[in-house]
């Protein structure tokens, strides 16, 4: 199949090995993996803030970008993302009163998906080959799990990665407390909910916390490193693309 | 409080003070409560457990989606047709003895409940809990009459004595602790036993022969109601206590105030909803007391019958399609006990009679967002858009949508004004990210956050308004090389 790669702003600028990690699973998985040139950022920092109008401009270069672009399916290693392009896109054009560029939405949406979607339920493969021995725990990001109900996607290609120690979250569908702008502008809230997430990581004495957000592994992970707790972020798209002749460190 | 010349400036002169609105924004309230150590411990319990009793009782039902779908499809309904379906309720309930009052505001609603009470002669009415007498701030303006209101349910009167606010739709002394509770009752109850502890059971006894002798001696009781019936004229009280089966049926006045949103349109409806409600509020089957009255019954019950249909700010809310939405809510609290939020900050740091997610979409939608200075403002954004608020609500209200929708109009409604620190970096952000070349320019710029991060790859500080992430979280040092740069080097050929 031929996979378009939406980066997302942050995987491009922050997190680039999250997006390689995407890539060499998919080549190894025997797809042709393309990069539509141009692509910047879904707006959704842009729509969850308010700034609809903002938000339109960004939308529209998105579709632009990924309706021109030739290829089957678009993957994005990120639940929040593919939920903005899936359940926002289509509202910012409509209420702009753009119903050409809504349809272009709509079309643009019904070919993206997150990664552990388009692994189990389009590739049909919850076994990719990975290995990975370490102790591992979960974050079910909310975007994930309710915004676009992956469900227990992530947990099964988890579970077939072999030398994977896999220990559940307590409390893991439990928001971290990232929310976007939510961190800054609620910034106190933000961090006590953040550290009842961490208390929970902690708790199962995990090498790695992993999860399908960048983003919510960024705040995790920030919080982490503030404590000095030596437990690592790691995001699922890593996991599955990390194999014995090429392992991805726990660090 | 901000000045002007030395003179304090008043902001929100055009806002009146309400039982529906705070006076300080939410993350400045919210730093106060989360500094409370004991309120999220009592919170975090409390929330917790009562999760778990929905969670087993709602996954006893096979067919809860399709309960839910109905119960969201009536109120659409109701919503289409209050008008009709109130004109309706009113003949019926008039025709069965009652007597219906139409209150346009709370003002209007105290002055009538206060009428009625003095027609009596009473000076003490029984209450019971009912969350459109708080938003009224009825027993306020009651006392000011020089008529007491006695609060029934148990957790009402730990608030009411402990001359607190309630902080929960359904439990509203869920801040308090056994301990705290014992300590209230022993300062602010006449005749409580000598050596009282905090054991559940002796709390429940002294509440209740305090309450006792209330119920016996009182002639007139005022009620909300959780349902009104359209086509039968019959009110609906659903409880856990007893508490309001004693208040509906001993005296000789009842005073229903209601929301006008509260309708269902036949008396069938009330399946669905009987079903919806316990299992979404206590995490009930169904909920030990479930009282129906309609009309008056010669000789048995209340022979002096009145509703006040409430709106307060419903019709506006009507008129418009997230405040319909909104009024969908039959006031379960499942929303607030899965919040995330709520449960850090609590519902004081809400600052109106309906906290929690819920809170957050009607408060700005009945009382208005006047500017983003005005703490209204601030609710919508009281959220992480975590979505957990829309899979627990009975009735679909989608909770996130509606707070996004409301960001987006106190933004516009800003609009044209002074442009603050993020209108400025939403559209510097919006103007790099609709264009590539913008795009790869700005990641450039990351080069510098390396800088910052020093040796060991991470920024511990950063300035406003970033500053509120570092205050308990590191950044992680931008990389040396962007996924696109990386790209272009190992696929020279799709450079065009
Ligand atoms: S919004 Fe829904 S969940 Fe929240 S109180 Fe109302 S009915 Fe219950």
């Amino acid at each position: 199949m031929r996979i378009a790669i939406m980066a997302t702003c942050l995987g491009d600028a922050l997190f680039p090995d999250v997006v390689r990690a995407t890539v060499t699973l998919l080549t190894r998985l025997g797809h042709e993996v393309v990069f539509p040139a141009g692509q910047t950022c879904c707006g959704q920092m842009h729509v969850n803030t308010g700034y609809l109008k903002e938000a339109l401009p960004v939308v529209r270069h998105h579709v632009e970008v990924f309706s021109e672009a030739d290829y089957d399916v678009a993957v994005a290693p990120s639940g929040s993302c593919v939920g903005s392009v899936r359940h926002q896109h289509a509202m910012v054009a409509r209420r702009a009163g753009d119903t050409a560029l809504t349809e272009r939405a709509v079309a643009v949406a019904s070919r993206t998906y997150e990664l552990s979607e388009l692994l189990v339920d389009v590739l049909g493969v919850t076994d990719v080959g990975a290995y990975y021995p370490h102790r591992v725990t979960y974050h079910p990001t909310c975007h994930s799990l309710r915004m676009l109900r992956v469900g227990d996607k992530p947990m099964q290609l988890l579970r077939a990665v072999e030398g994977i120690d896999l220990v559940e979250l307590p409390q893991a569908e439990q928001c971290c407390g990232f929310g976007g702008t939510f961190a800054l502008k609620n910034a106190d809230t933000s961090s006590a909910m953040l550290a009842d997430k961490i208390g929970n990581v902690l708790e199962v004495r995990p090498d790695v916390c992993s999860a399908g957000d960048a983003s919510c592994l960024m705040h995790i992970g920030g919080g982490l490193s503030r404590l000095g707790s030596g437990v690592h972020t790691v995001h699922l798209a890593q996991i599955l693309a990390a194999t014995r002749e090429q392992p991805v460190g726990a660090a | 409080m901000t000045t002007f010349l030395g003179v304090p400036l008043r902001r929100h002169a055009h806002a009146p003070e309400s039982p529906l609105r705070g006076t300080e924004s939410f993350p400045q309230a919210a730093r106060r409560e989360l500094a409370n150590p004991q309120l999220r411990a009592n919170l975090a319990h409390a929330t917790a457990t009562i999760r778990a009793k929905r969670a087993a009782v709602v996954g006893e039902l096979a067919d809860w989606e399709a309960l839910r779908d109905s119960g969201s499809a009536i109120k659409a309904d109701v919503m289409a047709r209050l008008p009709e379906l109130l004109e309706q309720f009113e003949a019926a309930f008039t025709a069965r003895g009652g007597t219906v009052h139409w209150a346009a505001d709370a003002d209007e609603a105290n002055r009538i409940v206060t009428e009625l009470v003095r027609a009596t002669g009473a000076d003490e009415v029984i209450k019971i809990k009912s969350m459109a007498t708080q938003e009224i701030g009825l027993n306020e303006y009651l006392e000011e009459q020089g008529i007491a209101a006695v609060e029934t349910d148990l957790a009402e009167l730990i608030v009411q004595l402990g001359h607190d606010k309630p902080s929960h739709i359904l439990v509203p002394a869920i801040h308090r602790n056994r301990t705290e509770i014992r300590d209230i009752f022993v300062s602010e109850m006449t005749g409580v036993v000598e050596g009282l502890t905090d054991d559940p059971r002796e709390l429940a006894m002294a509440a209740r022969t305090h309450l006792r002798r209330k119920f016996l001696s009182a002639r007139v009781a005022v009620s909300g109601a959780n349902f009104g019936i359209a086509d039968t004229g019959t009110l609906c009280v659903v409880e856990s206590e007893g508490n309001g089966r004693m208040c509906l049926t001993l005296p000789d006045t009842l005073i229903t105030v209601m929301g006008i949103e509260k309708l269902l349109p036949t008396f069938a409806d009330l399946e669905v909803f009987l079903q919806l409600l316990p299992r979404s509020s206590t995490g009930e089957r169904m909920n030990p007391y479930t009282s129906l009255w309609s009309g008056v019954t010669p000789g048995d019950g209340p022979q002096d019958l009145h509703v006040v249909l409430l709106d307060n700010g419903r019709t506006n809310a009507l008129a418009d399609e997230v405040g319909r939405a909104a009024l969908h809510c039959i006031r379960c609290s499942a929303c607030l006990n899965v919040c995330p939020v709520y449960e850090r900050t609590g519902g004081h740091a809400y600052g109106s009679v309906y906290p929690g997610p819920i809170g957050a979409v009607l408060t700005p939608q009945l009382t208005g967002m006047q500017g983003h200075d005005d703490p209204n403002a601030s609710l919508p954004y009281a959220s992480s858009l975590c979505g957990a608020c829309y899979d627990a609500c009975p009735v679909k209200i989608n909770i996130p949508e509606l707070l996004v929708e409301l960001r987006a109009r106190s933004v516009d409604d800003e609009r044209g004004g002074m442009p603050g620190g993020w209108d400025a970096a939403m559209k510097a952000a919006s103007w790099v990210m609709s264009d590539p070349k913008r795009f790869a320019a700005a990641e450039k710029g990351l080069q510098l956050g390396r800088i910052v991060a020093g040796r060991d790859r991470k920024i511990s500080t950063l300035p406003p308004p970033l500053s509120g992430w570092t205050q308990s979280r590191d950044l992680p040092a931008p990389p040396a090389q962007t996924f696109r740069a990386w790209w272009r080097e190992t696929h020279p050929e799709e450079q065009a």
